[in-house]
């Protein structure tokens, strides 16, 4: 576990002299929110269809950004030399820690922001707030495997969404139904069978990532 | 430290690199792979290094007699090569922090600043390694190689970029590890053979 | 030669299959001809997910071994799958429009089955963005057992949340259509019909992969 930090640490002060993931990720984030805000416009839009859309922003903004922590590694010929000194599992768990702070920063921008602009009331907090913690580790563990198998693979850009949507879908339809709960004031009991689902993912997620991924790391 | 591999062979996309090579190689020697651009030098150090797997044949270590297990083997090697690079944006020294501590290594900081004074980089230390010359960035990855003191180390092509000093210096380095220690060197150049001892040649 | 026999008693069952649903089992009570694509419906669904089933099975064996001809298996496998999954969705939606009135209205089901291809066609994509054939293995396989991983959140969880108008999909739990004793032994012919005719196309695969392998193996 202290390798894992010591490479989630790494890759920190590597993202904030580039700040490139960080970048990308911020800007689409805006750029999508600032379109649905646009094309949605003075219609005031319910419950149903903010929370649809407050999770395809999230979806899309950490698919422009999740798979650069291996791209990266491959793309600066640095993934031997990381071979070299330490355990794929901790090279796995020090990137998925990463994806993870990268998706909360995200969060604490997007989703006041959205809130804000497009007068998404929240009744139930709690539920909302667990449903986007869940929701990360799902889309960050979904995400980071993703990000390793097509680091791998020759055509890097437009492969990673169409390889992680189908796999995370769990993660955006029980995320949507959780806002909505949430943002229509249903009591705890509603939402938990989502909360289980998100809860549930994350972990079969996290553990299959840490169980494969020392097959694509070592070929 | 003694190296042993048996009948290696590796395909790629069903073509065949090479095939049944056998050889032997201790602690104390120098070990060169040979052979023509393109004939599978980097791929035979990086299978030797167990960076990738042979498609088949088996490769082991020993020491006294007792078998080294795979999973420990990188605590034992220093590689260096032109496709094994070091985080360019960060400086040589957090570079070479984040490597010992990941190898676990105790009191580093002596030893970084013996090893790059050794080899010309002093006073560079807190510079970014883009910043770097390329002659530079191939000192630093013998820094790098080195660092852990490592039983047996790998080095592919062992001048590139580098200096005539730089070189007499490199020379220097490899003769007086190989008293003790296993090297293996992937080189076409006649002056690097000078160091070796065995010869794997790699095409067929 | 068994297999030769096998192919030929599997002609036979497969007609009869076809007679028995159009014209010897009876109609259930109260429902319209349209039932009848019951029997190829279901038989192919269930083949859709014992395919994929299989295709994850060879992919954890090739991750194991590391012998590219389970690699291939499991591709033979799933391509299978996506075949009787098409055939799955159209004879589903077809249905759909006989008794739901249109042909796509993101049931439950119908959107499992539809993530079910996509997760495959992304399989097929991943397949041929690599070039090197062992790597490529790898991430495939790796990728077929994470999808697999994410299946039964598709079947358990999104039925859960969104209410389904489909059957369930364990026949006569819920009795939403009883069979009486001809539909039944016509459905479940069907269903070893169909199955039988899954492992023999597998088979063939199978024996044709060894044999390009070969080829690959002398031209070396």
């Amino acid at each position: 576990m202290y390798k894992a930090w010591l490479v989630f640490r790494k890759d920190v002060q590597q993202e904030f002299k580039t700040r490139y993931a960080l970048n990308a990720i911020f800007l689409f984030a805006i750029v999508t929110l600032t379109a649905v805000s646009f094309s949605i416009g003075a219609f005031s839009a319910g419950p149903e269809i903010l929370s649809a859309l407050l999770w395809i922003i999230l979806f899309f903004s950490s698919m422009s950004g999740l798979a650069h922590i291996f791209v990266r590694e491959e793309e600066t010929h640095t993934a031997d030399t990381l071979k070299l000194v330490t355990t794929s599992s901790s090279v796995f768990i020090g990137k998925l820690l990463f994806n993870i702070m990268l998706l909360f920063m995200v969060e604490l921008l997007v989703v006041p922001l959205f809130m804000g602009v497009m007068n998404f009331v929240i009744y139930d907090a709690f539920v909302f707030v667990l449903s986007l913690v869940f929701g990360t580790f799902g889309l960050a563990g979904g995400g980071t495997i993703v990000a390793a198998i097509i680091s791998k693979s020759n055509t890097k850009g437009a492969l990673f969404t169409v390889l992680a949507f189908p796999i995370l879908l769990p993660v955006i339809v029980s995320g949507i139904s959780a806002a909505k709960k949430a943002a229509t004031n249903a009591p705890l009991v509603l939402a938990s069978s989502e909360l289980q689902a998100l809860f549930a993912f994350a972990v079969v997620i996290i553990t299959a990532g840490i169980l494969l991924f020392d097959f694509i790391w070592n070929e | 430290m003694k190296l042993t591999a048996e009948k290696i062979s590796k395909n790629f996309a069903e073509k065949s690199i090479f095939k049944n090579l056998t050889f032997e190689a201790e602690s104390g020697t120098c070990l060169a792979v040979l052979g023509p651009n393109g004939s599978g030098k980097t791929t035979l150090m990086r299978i030797l290094s167990h960076l990738i797997l042979p498609t088949s044949g088996s490769i082991t270590y020993s020491q006294n007699g007792t078998t080294i297990r795979p999973e420990h083997i990188f605590q034992h090697i220093g590689f260096l090569g032109p496709y094994l690079e070091l985080y360019q944006d960060l400086s040589a020294m957090e570079n070479l922090e984040f490597f010992s501590k990941i190898r676990g290594l105790k009191d580093f900081a002596p030893r970084i600043f013996q090893l790059m004074e050794q080899f010309g980089l002093k006073g560079r230390e807190d510079d970014a390694v883009k910043t770097y010359s390329s002659g530079m960035k191939q000192r630093l990855k013998y820094v790098f190689a080195l660092l852990h003191e490592p039983q047996i180390l790998f080095v592919d092509e062992p001048r590139s970029n580098l200096d005539e000093e730089g070189i007499r210096l490199v020379y220097e380095v490899l003769q007086q590890y190989k008293q003790n220690h296993l090297l293996i060197m992937a080189t076409n150049d006649s002056d690097d053979l000078k160091l070796a001892d065995v010869k794997v040649q790699v095409n067929v | 030669m068994f297999l030769k026999s096998l192919k030929i008693i599997l002609f036979f069952l497969l007609a009869a299959v076809i007679y028995g649903a159009f014209l010897y089992a009876p109609l259930a009570k109260g429902l319209g001809e349209y039932t009848r694509v019951l029997y190829f419906h279901v038989p192919t669904a269930w083949i859709t997910v014992t395919a994929f089933a299989v295709g994850a099975l060879f992919s954890g064996i090739y991750l194991k071994n590391k012998e590219l001809k389970y690699d291939l298996w499991a591709e033979a496998a799933n391509q299978l799958g996506l075949l009787f999954g098409v055939l799955a969705t159209v004879t589903g939606s077809i249905w759909a429009k006989m008794s739901w009135g249109s042909f796509w209205n993101w049931d439950p089901r119908e959107t499992s089955i539809f993530i079910l291809l996509l997760i495959y066609a992304a399989y097929f994509a991943l397949r041929s963005a690599v070039e090197q054939a062992d790597r490529r293995a790898a991430l495939s396989a790796v990728y077929d057992l994470l999808a697999f991983v994410t299946v039964p959140f598709f079947v358990f969880v999104v039925p859960r949340i969104y209410s389904s108008l489909h059957p369930d999909p364990i026949v006569n739990t819920q009795g939403k259509i009883h069979m009486n004793g001809k539909m039944l032994l016509v459905f479940l012919s069907s269903l070893s019909a169909y199955t039988a005719v899954f492992f023999w196309m597998l088979k063939q695969r199978i024996d044709l992969i060894g044999i390009q392998l070969k080829i690959k193996q002398l031209e070396n």
